[in-house]
């Protein structure tokens, strides 16, 4: 099958006169249609740049982006502004973190999807407008004909993240991209919305990129997982098998710091230390210094691929040997 | 929204009344006693006694107080000292001249604010926005009255383009805007009168849109595939709110008349009436013209609060 996306040894550096910033540094994956990624990872790992990266949102003059980026066989870096505006919207769309600062808060939630129709498939505002009640009723918002002239503001904080879904897609998008969707969300409604964004994946066939640094959301949702340490892929596979059986120490802190039953006396096994400063351009393996199974080798190059068995990555050293459990 | 009308115009009268009791007390804030204007300096103390009783001075302030209130709320605003003329017929005069160059003055300004100000705001650290920047600064910085006066040495005295001062042949009770021979006496002051509020708008107006695309929702736009028009138009609307608060205040400073541009161009208006009153110390005509200005000021910030809501929803609810 082709794969829907394409992401071949993509970097970004955020240049300014003080520093530059490696936020991204040689990530390759690949998505096919309807297929679920999940890209797992702390706060500064890198995830939300590269999701931001394929649709070419990160700002112009201060990013700099090389490898290369296909969507449907479209390169993206290669786009002129109109193609661009094709792509944003029309074949990809985002849903954001934060619902109540991603709508435009003094316009109504039924201009902001009617727009977004018109901009792409045209059409008078009469049927923009039919087909927007038609998505608010798809996203199972209650009395959806009313909330069309709600404003941002008026509804709580689950109904504007399927309000924000709605409008990602409104245009029938082939490629989805979710950057922590639920993470602003109370506990409850992140299953709600969860479940409804899994539905509707399926129902509509489109690819998905989900960020997350939330193994739970991860496990729920992704057929395969990427796992991401300061701009780097260190590990992937099917969820399954990455969650039964990590490769990587650092996936496995991450397992292992998770909250899943342990008994109450138990301490949580956190990773100790804190992620590298993307500042500084790492020499060898950048998780070495937080690794309790860092060997000199470690520091010497930065690990190359390994594919143990079909299917999974790991750039760790030491993953062809038998590997210890992680202290 | 009516209920927030409602509730808005209730905030209103208090800070009315307020105005009015500052008004008031002008008489005995001002240094010196306003019968002395009046009385002889060797008159008696009989004579004054008399005099003060048949201006009501002898009783209680608050009594003072509610009879000018009630005179004021009819329309009363007793006589000028300088002219024996009522009071009203002045101020109103004064003020519908201003307003002639209100007229001119706002539309002209707020439009080039705003549009320099969106300009800057989209481009900020560009040539574009410095250049515009800087021109706001020193449209801001320049003393306006300095500026007339240039004005006017260049294109009244050098070319004899247009009229240095007054409002032409016709005077203040004939003025035709429609007329050329009177429009002409506009320029110069309109002019003037434009550059600060120019300034002072595009300023604000850069500082909102930078503002508003740093917000998350602007990376939602372009995430959609929106135009850069459709998106301008997005950051504009958001920055509004903040742009019209200042629009009023400027509206308001225009309206009071800049006593300086007024003089500068002998322009007969409410600046100009304040400073002849405050010269004369016409104290009548000191109250009633800032009693009115006041209430225009309060007014103008209603219609901006009310209009503001109107674009941004969210102001309502608090």
């Amino acid at each position: 099958m082709v794969p829907l996306v394409e992401v071949n040894d993509l970097t970004v550096r955020f240049v300014t006169r003080e520093m530059t910033v490696h936020a991204v540094n040689g990530v390759t994956f690949s998505v096919s249609p309807g297929e679920v990624l999940c890209i797992l990872g702390e706060s500064g790992s890198g995830k939300s740049v590269t999701l931001r990266a394929l649709m070419r949102l990160l700002p112009p003059r201060r990013a700099q982006i090389t490898g290369s980026i296909r969507v449907d066989g479209e390169d993206v870096l290669a786009l002129d502004a109109k193609g661009l505006r094709h792509l944003r919207g029309g074949l990809v769309s985002m849903i954001f973190q934060e619902p109540m600062t991603a709508l435009d808060p003094v316009y109504t939630i039924g201009h902001q999807i009617v727009e977004t129709i018109r901009e792409h498939k045209g059409g008078t505002h009469a049927a923009a407008r039919a087909r927007a009640l038609e998505l608010l009723e798809l996203v199972k918002i209650p009395s959806p004909e009313r909330r069309l002239d709600n404003y941002p503001h008026e509804l709580s904080g689950g109904l504007r993240q399927r309000a924000m879904i709605a409008m990602a897609l409104s245009c029938g998008p082939r490629l989805l991209l979710a950057d922590e969707p639920t993470t602003a969300l109370d506990a409850t409604v992140q299953i709600q919305v969860l479940i409804l964004l899994r539905r509707l994946q399926k129902e509509l066939g489109m690819g998905t990129i989900f960020v997350t640094h939330d193994l739970g959301v991860a496990s729920e949702i992704a057929d395969r997982i990427a796992v991401m340490y300061a701009g780097r892929i260190v590990e992937e596979g099917p969820v399954a098998d990455v969650l039964a059986a990590p490769l990587h120490p650092y996936t496995r802190g991450l397992l292992a710091s998770t909250v899943h039953g342990q008994s109450r006396d138990h301490d949580i096994d956190a990773i100790p230390g804190s992620p590298p400063d993307l500042r500084i351009v790492p020499t060898g393996c950048a998780f070495a210094p937080r690794c309790g199974m860092a060997i000199p080798q470690c520091r010497a190059g930065i690990p190359e691929e390994r594919h143990p068995s079909p299917g999974r990555m790991a750039r760790c050293i030491r993953v062809d040997a038998p590997v210890p459990a992680y202290a | 929204m009516i209920n927030y009308i409602i509730r808005r115009i209730l905030y209103a009268i208090p800070i009315a009344f307020g105005v009015s009791v500052v008004c008031f007390s002008l008489v005995y804030l001002a240094p010196g006693d306003p019968l002395q204007t009046i009385l002889p300096s060797d008159a008696s103390a009989e004579t004054i006694a008399l005099v003060k009783a048949a201006y009501g001075f002898d009783k209680p302030l608050p009594i003072q107080f509610l009879k000018w209130l009630g005179h004021v709320l009819t329309g009363d605003f007793g006589e000028s000292i300088a002219t024996r003329r009522p009071v009203i017929l002045e101020v109103s005069g004064a003020l519908y001249n201003t307003a002639t160059l209100t007229t001119f003055a706002i539309p002209i300004s707020f439009t080039m604010g705003y549009v320099m100000g969106a300009i800057a705001g989209c481009f900020p650290g560009r040539v574009l926005d410095r250049v515009i920047t800087g021109t706001a600064v020193f449209g801001v910085s320049l003393p306006n009255y300095w500026f007339g006066i240039v004005l006017v040495i260049i294109f009244a005295v050098q070319l004899m383009a247009l009229p240095a001062t007054g409002m032409g042949g016709s005077g203040s009770a004939d003025f035709n805007v429609f007329r050329w021979a009177d429009a002409r006496f506009l320029i110069l002051p309109v002019i003037t009168l434009s550059m600060v509020p120019i300034g002072v708008i595009a300023r604000t107006t850069r500082a909102a849109v930078a503002e508003v695309l740093n917000q998350d929702f602007t990376i939602t736009l372009r995430a959609k595939g929106l135009s850069e028009f459709a998106i301008v138009r997005h950051v504009l609307k958001n920055a509004l709110p903040q742009v019209l608060a200042v629009m009023g205040l400027q509206f308001g400073y225009l309206m009071g008349g800049s006593i300086l541009v007024e003089t500068v161009f002998t322009w007969p208006g409410s600046g100009f009436l304040l400073s002849k009153a405050i010269i004369n110390r016409d104290i009548p005509v000191l109250q009633g013209t800032i009693l009115l200005l006041s209430l225009i000021f309060v007014t103008i910030n209603l219609v901006v609060d009310l209009l503001q809501s109107v674009i941004d929803p969210r102001i309502r609810r608090n």
